[in-house]
C-alpha cells in the first residue's frame, strides 16, 4: 500500500467526499481521509475548509492519527486563527496525556502554531512540560521556549521561562542539556548584552560532562556554545581543550569542525612555548585532513575553513600539501578551493611537486580552474624566488599552447613577475608580443600594455604596438585606457623624438583622446601627464619612471580582524562565505561581532595575540602595495626623484633649514597639491579601525587665532574599552610637535567616540620629509602602539604676520632676475580681484599692492611660513577673462605652487 | 538554524517540503529552482546565497534535497543532517527516487517532524526512530506504559543506539575490514600521493547490552606494549613489521571517545545489526597492489600508440579480482585496435576510453595491453587533456596492513562469555581513486 494513491483522487466534489470520510465512524477510514487531506495540502490544494472536521479527529488515542491531524493544524492554523482556537482544548488535554510521546507532540506542535491566541494558552502546559518527569518531553519543551521567544519574546521573559531553561542546563539527561543550550544560545543572540547563558566554570563543567554523552547533534550545540566562552586563565583554557580534543575523532564532520573552532579560539590563550600548545597544534592536523575524505559537500565546507585556518596558523598544515592535490573526479568547487590552499601552503620545500601539479591542472577542461592554475603558477614564482625561473618557463610553455584564456591569464601573471623581479626575465617579451592579437580581455590587454610601456626601450616597435591599441581607445575599458595612457607617456619619455616640435605633436595626439573622456579619472590623468610633459620633461621622467614599490607575496589574504572574526565562526555559513554574519543575515546589525580571546597579561607587553598570526607588522604592510593599485594609490605613491639642486637666493632664506631647496618640482607638486589640498579640507580617516585593533582616528589640521591645531576624532570600534592614550610625532619638515599631551583622560568605551583638538607648534626637531608636508604619528593606547601618517595642508603654516612691507617687497621683487620668473595660468576662475584677495587673506596670504595696468588687475601677494621663509607672487587678473596669470620667483616654487593650487581650488569653488 | 527543507525532482517540482521557521517564505522554493536547478551552468557550489537566503543542497540520483535558512547556521551540520536524512529515508524505503518519495510522503512528514525540531536536528538513529515512528507500522499501537517510557528514555538517553532486551540464540558477530586504496602516480612511476581510507564494518547479533573491546595492530598501542616487554629492541623488531601507523581515525558514536583519547582503547556497546564502527586513514607503508606503467606515443597528428603494463604486487598465493583498467582516448578518436595478453579489452566510444577487464590475477604477475588509436584530424587548437589511466580491483587483504588482533565481548548479566561468541573477520581491499598519469 503506498501513499501515492492519495494524490490520485481528483474528481469534482472531492472536498465534500473528504468531509464525509473525516466524519466516518471507523478510525481506519478517518485516518485514510486525513492522509488524503494532507496529500491535497502537499500539492498545494486549499483544504482549509475542512478545518473543523479534521480537528474533530484530534480526539483520539491513536498516535498515528493524532500526528497526521497535528501536521494539518500546523499548516492551516495561521490562515484560520479563529478555528484554531477550537483545537486549543485538545492540545492542553494532550499535554497531560499519560503517553510521553503525545505530551511532547502536543507541546511541540503548539509551539509551531504562530497564532497569538494560541500562544496565550501555551504558557501553562509549557511550564509543566519543562518540569516533566520524562526527558523526551523536557527536551521538546526546551526547544519550544525558543519557538515561543521567536513569536513573543516579552512573554517568555515575563513568564520566567528563561530561568527554567537555565535550570535545564543542570538536567540529568544529556539531550535535555543540549537542547536547552541550543535554545539559550539562539535567544541570547537577540539579546546581545544580557548574560543569558551565564557561562561560569560550574556550567562549563556540566556542559563538558553532557558533551561525552549526548547525540552527535547535541555535541554540536554544546561545542558551538563552548566556543563563546572566555576562560579566565590558561589553566582553565587548557583543561577545556583537553576535554574537547577527543571530539576530533568523531565521525560527524560538524562535531569535528566545532571542536576545531573551540580549540582554535582557546589556543590564543595558551602560552606559545608550552608543550601542550605544540601538542595541540599537532593534534589539529589529522582530523582536518580526514575531513577531506568525506562527501564532496562536507569537503567543500572543510576546505573553506581550512583556508581560514591556514591563514591564521600556517604551521598546522604545512606538511600536508599533498592532500590538497586535486583529483580528476573532484567536483569543480572542491578543485578550486584545493588550489587556493595549495598556493597558500607552497614553500621552497614543496615547490617542485606543486609546480608539477599546477602544470597538469593547466591542461584541464574547466576554464575557471585552468585560469586559477595559471594564476597559481605566477603566485608561486612571486612567493618562492628559487622557483621563479621554472615558473616562467612553465608559463611560456603554456603560452605556446595558444589556448586563448591560458595565454591571457599567463600574461597577467607575467606582468606581476616582472614587477617582482625587474630586469631578469625580459628576454621573454618577444614571445609575449607575438600573442598581442589574441588578447581580448581587459586584464590581459592592460597587462600587455603595461609590459610594452615599462620596457619600451627594449621593444623596437613599441610605438607601433601601442598605436595599434590606440586606434580603439574609446572602446577600451577604463582600466585599459588608464594603462595605455601611462604606457604612452613612458614610451615618450624613454624614446624621445628628435625635435621639440615633433615631441609636442606626438604626445598631444596620443594623450588627447583622454581629454574628451567622460571618465574624470581618465581625463584628469591625461591633463596631469600633459601638463607635466609640456612643462618639464625632466621631472616628468623622474615621476613617471620612478622606482615602483614591491608587490606583496601573498594575495587574497583576508584582512586580520575579519580573519579573527571568521575563526570564531568556524563550521558556520560565515566561514563558508568568508564574510561576517551581518553581511548576509538580516536584522543582525545589533549582533555582537565575535572576537578571539585575548591572552591575559599580554596587554602590558604591547603585543596582543590577535596579531600574532602571519599578519605582517603594520608599517611593513603599508610599504607594500597590493598588485592592483587604484588610481589614487597610483598617484600618491609616485616616488619623487632625488632632489635637484638649484642655487638658492640667500637673501630670501631666513629660515635655518634648507627645506624648499627645489627638491620638489613645480608641476608635480601642483597636481599633487590640488589633490592633497582637497583632501585636507575634509576630515580624513588617518587610522582605519581594521589596522589598529578597533581604534579609528580621523581628523583635519587647522589654524585658528594664530595657533595650529590637529583636530581628531577617536572612535573605539573594538569590544573592549581603551585607556592610556598618548601621541608622538616623528621629526618632520616643519618641526611640528604637539604642545600638550593628548587630552583624553577618561577611558574610551566600545563604540564611543571622542573629539580632541591638539594644539601644535613648530619648535620640534626638523627633518626633511617626502612629500614635504608629510607627518608621521604614533598613537599608543592600552592595546598597542599604532602608526599612521597624514599630510599637513601647507596653508596652516602661513603665519599671521606674513604681510611684507611694501618697500621691502618692491626691493626683493626687483632682485629676482627676470629669467628666474615662472609664469603659470589658472584657468576658469570667475572671481574678481577683491574677492580673491579676501579669500587669500583668510589663509594669511596678504595683498601688498594692487594696480591696474591696461585693464588688468595686478595683485602682489606675500606670505610667510612658520619657519620664516617668505614667498612672493604676482597675480594678474583680466576682468572678463577667466584665466589668471601667476608670476613668481622659481626658486620658491614649491610653496608658490601651493598658492596656485589654492587659487585653483578657489576656481573650483 | 535550519529554516526549511525542500525535496525536488529533476524538473524542479517540489515533492515534499517542510518549513520550520517563519522567515522562510514560499518564494524560497522558486528561488532555488530558478537559480540552481534550472541554472544553465554547472553547479559551482553546494551552498548558494540568493537574496540573503542560503541554500544547501545535495543530490541523490535525480532528486535534489535542499535546506534553506536565513541564519548563520553550522554549515557542516546542515550537510551532515542531509546525509543522515538520506540514510534514514534509504533505510525506510530503499532508493531515494521520485516514486519512493511520493509513496512515502506521510512517513517523510512524520520523520521530518521528529528528526528536526524548530530546525534543530534531534534524533536521527534509524534504530530508535523505528520504535516510535508510526508510519509503516513498525510498532503496533498497543504499547504499554512501560514500553512508552522505555522508548523515550532510549531516544534521549546515553545509549540511544541500542534497545534493551535483545535476545539471540546464537551470539555471532562479523567484522569486515574494508579498505579503499588511493593512488596518484606520475608517468615516471613516482608516487604523488597515496593513502588508504578504511572502514571497519561490524554486524553484531549479540544478546543483552554487551560491552565490546576492539583491538588492532595500531603502532602506538603495540609500541606501548613493546616498551613494557623484555627489551626495547626486541619489541621493535617484532612490532616493526606488523604494526601500522594510523594517521587519523573517527568512530561511530557508540565508541567512548574519551577512553580512546586517554588509553587509545576502543570500547563500546554496539548497536544491533550492521553499522560502521570506525573509519581510518593511513599514508605510510601502503602496499600498492598494482603498478601501472603507461607509454603513450603520438605518431603524427592522426595516430596514437598506447602500451600499458600492469604488475601485481602481492603474495603469489592471493588472487585479485574484478580488475579493470580504463585508458582514456581523445575525443576525436575514429578507431582503435587493441591487443591484450590476458582478459578482454574493448574501446567504448561513449565513454571515450579503452576498457580492459581481467577476471582474476595472482600476485607477482604481469600483463600488457597495446593499442593503436586512429584520430580524426581536427583544427581544434586545444590540446587533449590526457586524463589519467584509472584502475579498479579487489584484493583479499588490507593494503594498509591493518590486522584485527581481537574483539572481546563482555556481558555480565547474561550467561554467555567471550568464547561463546562466533566471530568472523574478513579483509577486502578495493581501489579507490587509483590513477596513473600518462
Amino acid at each position: 500500500m503506498t501513499d501515492s494513491k492519495y494524490f490520485t483522487t481528483n474528481k469534482k466534489g472531492e472536498i465534500f467526499e473528504l468531509k464525509a470520510e473525516l466524519n466516518n465512524e471507523k478510525k481506519e477510514k478517518r485516518k485514510e481521509a486525513v492522509k488524503k487531506v494532507i496529500a491535497a495540502m502537499t500539492v498545494g490544494k486549499d483544504v482549509s475548509s475542512l478545518f473543523p472536521d479534521v480537528v474533530n479527529c484530534m480526539q483520539t488515542d491513536n498516535l498515528e492519527l493524532k500526528k497526521l491531524v497535528y501536521l494539518y493544524l500546523m499548516n492551516y492554523a495561521k490562515s484560520q486563527p479563529d478555528m484554531a482556537i477550537m483545537a486549543v482544548n485538545s492540545f492542553v488535554k494532550d499535554c497531560e496525556d499519560p503517553n510521553p510521546l503525545i505530551r511532547a507532540l502536543a507541546v511541540r506542535t503548539m509551539g509551531c502554531i504562530r497564532v497569538d491566541k494560541i500562544t496565550e494558552y501555551l504558557c501553562e502546559p509549557l511550564r509543566k512540560c519543562l518540569k516533566d518527569e520524562d526527558p523526551y518531553v523536557r527536551k521538546t519543551a526546551a526547544v519550544c521556549v525558543a519557538k515561543l521567544h521567536d513569536i513573543n519574546a516579552q512573554m517568555v521573559e515575563d513568564q520566567g521561562f528563561l530561568d527554567s531553561l537555565r535550570d535545564l542546563i543542570a538536567d540529568s539527561n544529556p539531550m535535555v542539556v543540549a537542547n536547552a543550550v541550543a535554545a539559550l544560545s539562539e535567544i541570547s543572540e537577540s539579546h546581545p548584552n544580557s548574560n543569558l547563558l551565564d557561562l561560569n566554570p560550574q556550567n562549563i563543567n556540566k556542559l563538558l560532562t553532557a558533551l561525552n554523552e549526548c547525540t552527535e547533534w547535541g555535541q554540536i550545540f554544546i561545542l558551538d556554545c563552548l566556543s563563546n566562552y572566555n576562560p579566565k586563565d590558561e589553566r582553565e583554557a587548557q583543561s577545556i581543550c583537553e576535554r574537547v580534543t577527543p571530539r576530533l575523532s568523531h565521525a560527524n564532520s560538524a562535531v569535528v569542525l566545532s571542536a576545531v573552532k573551540v580549540l582554535m579560539k582557546f589556543l590564543e590563550l595558551l602560552p606559545k612555548e608550552s608543550d601542550y600548545y605544540n601538542t595541540l597544534l599537532k593534534k589539529l592536523s589529522p582530523p582536518l585532513v580526514t575531513l577531506l575524505s568525506g562527501e564532496p559537500e562536507v569537503q567543500y565546507v572543510a576546505l573553506r575553513n581550512i583556508n581560514l585556518i591556514v591563514q591564521k596558523r600556517p604551521e598546522i598544515l604545512k606538511q600536508e600539501i599533498k592532500v590538497f592535490f586535486v583529483k580528476y573526479n573532484d567536483p569543480i568547487y572542491v578543485k578550486l578551493e584545493k588550489l587556493d590552499i595549495m598556493i597558500r601552503l607552497a614553500s621552497q620545500a614543496n615547490i617542485a611537486q606543486v609546480l608539477a601539479e599546477l602544470k597538469e591542472y593547466a591542461t584541464e577542461v574547466d576554464v575557471d580552474f585552468v585560469r586559477k592554475a595559471v594564476r597559481a603558477i605566477g603566485r608561486c614564482a612571486i612567493k618562492v624566488e628559487q622557483s621563479a625561473e621554472r615558473c616562467v618557463s612553465t608559463l611560456l610553455d603554456l603560452i605556446q599552447t595558444k589556448v586563448n584564456y591560458v595565454v591571457q591569464e599567463a600574461i597577467v601573471v607575467i606582468r606581476d613577475i616582472f614587477r617582482k623581479y625587474p630586469n631578469k626575465y625580459e628576454s621573454i617579451i618577444a614571445t609575449l608580443c607575438e600573442n598581442l592579437d589574441s588578447l581580448d580581455e581587459p586584464d590581459a590587454r592592460a597587462a600587455m600594455i603595461w609590459i610594452v610601456g615599462e620596457y619600451a626601450e627594449r621593444i623596437d616597435n613599441a610605438d607601433e604596438l601601442l598605436e595599434s591599441f590606440l586606434e580603439g581607445f574609446h572602446d577600451e575599458s577604463t582600466q585599459v585606457q588608464l594603462t595605455l595612457l601611462t604606457a604612452i607617456v613612458k614610451l615618450f619619455l624613454k624614446k624621445p623624438s628628435e625635435t621639440q616640435e615633433e615631441t609636442h605633436t606626438y604626445t598631444h595626439t596620443n594623450i588627447s583622446p583622454s581629454f574628451d573622456s567622460d571618465n574624470p579619472d581618465l581625463r584628469d590623468r591625461g591633463y596631469i601627464y600633459w601638463r607635466l610633459l609640456s612643462t618639464d620633461p625632466v621631472t616628468a621622467k623622474e615621476v613617471v619612471l620612478s622606482e615602483k614599490p614591491l608587490i606583496s607575496e601573498e594575495t587574497d589574504l583576508i584582512e586580520p580582524t575579519l580573519l579573527d572574526e571568521l575563526i570564531c565562526h568556524i563550521g558556520s555559513l560565515a566561514s563558508v562565505y568568508h564574510k561576517p554574519p551581518n553581511a548576509f543575515v538580516e536584522g543582525s546589525h545589533g549582533i555582537h561581532r565575535k572576537h578571539l580571546p585575548i591572552q591575559h597579561g599580554s596587554i602590558d607587553t604591547g603585543e596582543s595575540p590577535v596579531s600574532a598570526g602571519p599578519a605582517a607588522p603594520i608599517e611593513q604592510a603599508q610599504s607594500v602595495i597590493p598588485s592592483q593599485g587604484d588610481l589614487l594609490g597610483d598617484l600618491l605613491n609616485l616616488d619623487l626623484g632625488p632632489p635637484v639642486n638649484v642655487p638658492q637666493q640667500s637673501s630670501m632664506q631666513m629660515g635655518a633649514v634648507d627645506l624648499l631647496g627645489g627638491g620638489l618640482d613645480s608641476l608635480v607638486t601642483v597636481c599633487m597639491f590640488i589633490f592633497l589640498y582637497l583632501l585636507s579640507l575634509f576630515p580624513q580617516i588617518w587610522l582605519p579601525a581594521v589596522k589598529a585593533k578597533g581604534l579609528e582616528i580621523s581628523g583635519t589640521f587647522s589654524r585658528r587665532q594664530g595657533q595650529m591645531y590637529m583636530d581628531m576624532t577617536f572612535t573605539n570600534k573594538a569590544l573592549q574599552h581603551m585607556t592610556d592614550f598618548a601621541i608622538q610625532f616623528n621629526k618632520n619638515s616643519f618641526g611640528v610637535i604637539p604642545t600638550t599631551p593628548l587630552p583624553i583622560h577618561t577611558p574610551l568605551m566600545p563604540s564611543q567616540s571622542i573629539e580632541v583638538s591638539l594644539p601644535l607648534n613648530t619648535i620640534g626637531p626638523v627633518m626633511k620629509m617626502d612629500p614635504l608636508n608629510n607627518l608621521q604619528v604614533a598613537v599608543k593606547n592600552n592595546i598597542d602602539v599604532f602608526y599612521f601618517s597624514g599630510l599637513i595642508p601647507l596653508n596652516i603654516f602661513f603665519v599671521e604676520d606674513g604681510k611684507m612691507e611694501r618697500q621691502v617687497f618692491l626691493a626683493t621683487w626687483k632682485d629676482i632676475p627676470n629669467e628666474n620668473e615662472l609664469q603659470y595660468q589658472i584657468k576658469e576662475c570667475h572671481l574678481n580681484a577683491d574677492t580673491v584677495s579676501g579669500k587669500l587673506q583668510n589663509d594669511n596670504i596678504y595683498t601688498i599692492a594692487k594696480r591696474n595696468v591696461e585693464g588688468q588687475d595686478m595683485l602682489y601677494q606675500s606670505l610667510k611660513l612658520t619657519n620664516g621663509i617668505w614667498i612672493l607672487a604676482e597675480l594678474r587678473i583680466q576682468p572678463g577673462n577667466p584665466n589668471y596669470t601667476v608670476k613668481h620667483p622659481p626658486n620658491l616654487n614649491s610653496p608658490n605652487s601651493e598658492l596656485r593650487s589654492h587659487l585653483l581650488f578657489l576656481s573650483e569653488v | 538554524m535550519i529554516g526549511g527543507l525542500f525535496i525536488y525532482n529533476h524538473k524542479g517540482e517540489v515533492l515534499t517540503s517542510r518549513v520550520y521557521r517563519d522567515d522562510i517564505g514560499r518564494n524560497a522554493v522558486d528561488a532555488f529552482r530558478v537559480n540552481v536547478i534550472h541554472a544553465r551552468q554547472q553547479v559551482r557550489s553546494p551552498v548558494t546565497n540568493i537574496a540573503r537566503t542560503s541554500f544547501f543542497h545535495v543530490k541523490r540520483s535525480n532528486i535534489w534535497l535542499a535546506v534553506v535558512t536565513k541564519q548563520n547556521v553550522n554549515a557542516a551540520m546542515v550537510f551532515e543532517f542531509l546525509y543522515k536524512m538520506c540514510d534514514v529515508m534509504a533505510s525506510y524505503f530503499g532508493k531515494i527516487s521520485e516514486e519512493n518519495i511520493k509513496n512515502n510522503f506521510v512517513l517523510i512528514y512524520e520523520l521530518l517532524d521528529e528528526i528536526l525540531d524548530f530546525g534543530y536536528p534531534q534524533n536521527s538513529e534509524t534504530g530508535s526512530l523505528k520504535t516510535f515512528i508510526t508510519q509503516q507500522g513498525i510498532k503496533g499501537q498497543h504499547q504499554t506504559k512501560e514500553e512508552q517510557s522505555q522508548i523515550t528514555s532510549q531516544v534521549t538517553g546515553q545509549i540511544g543506539w541500542r534497545r534493551e532486551g535483545i535476545k539471540y540464540r546464537r551470539n555471532e558477530l562479523f567484522l569486515d575490514v574494508l579498505e579503499s586504496v588511493n593512488l596518484l602516480m606520475s608517468p615516471q612511476g613516482q608516487v604523488l600521493s597515496a593513502h588508504v581510507s578504511g572502514r571497519v564494518v561490524m554486524k553484531s547479533y549479540l544478546s543483552g547490552m554487551p560491552e565490546c573491546k576492539f583491538g588492532m595492530n595500531d603502532k602506538i598501542i603495540i609500541d606501548k606494549a613493546g616498551k613494557g616487554g623484555v627489551t626495547n629492541e626486541a619489541g621493535k623488531s617484532t612490532s616493526g613489521k606488523q604494526s601500522i601507523a594510523i594517521d587519523d581515525c573517527t568512530f561511530n558514536q557508540c565508541v567512548r571517545l574519551s577512553k580512546f583519547d586517554s588509553e587509545r582503547s576502543i570500547s563500546f556497546i554496539p548497536p544491533d545489526g550492521e553499522y560502521e564502527l570506525m573509519r581510518y586513514r593511513t599514508t605510510k607503508d601502503i602496499i600498492l597492489p598494482f603498478r601501472v606503467i603507461p607509454l603513450v606515443r603520438e605518431v603524427g597528428r592522426t595516430k596514437l600508440e598506447v602500451k600499458v603494463v600492469i604488475k601485481s604486487n602481492f603474495k603469489p598465493s592471493l588472487l585479485a579480482q574484478k580488475i579493470e583498467v580504463r585508458i582514456p582516448t581523445p575525443l576525436n578518436t575514429s578507431g582503435v585496435q587493441v591487443i591484450c595478453m590476458k582478459g578482454k579489452a574493448k574501446y567504448k566510444a561513449s565513454e571515450n576510453a579503452i576498457v580492459w577487464k581481467i577476471k582474476r590475477m595472482a600476485g607477482m604477475k604481469e600483463s600488457q595491453i597495446s593499442a593503436e588509436i586512429e584520430l580524426l584530424p581536427t583544427n581544434d587548437k586545444k590540446k587533449w587533456a590526457r586524463p589519467p589511466i584509472s584502475m579498479n580491483f579487489e584484493v583479499p587483504f588490507a593494503p594498509s596492513g591493518l590486522k584485527v588482533r581481537y574483539l572481546k565481548v563482555f556481558e555480565s548479566k547474561l550467561n554467555y562469555s567471550d568464547h561463546d561468541v562466533i566471530k568472523w573477520v574478513r579483509y577486502i581491499g578495493r581501489s579507490g581513486i587509483y590513477e596513473t598519469r600518462c
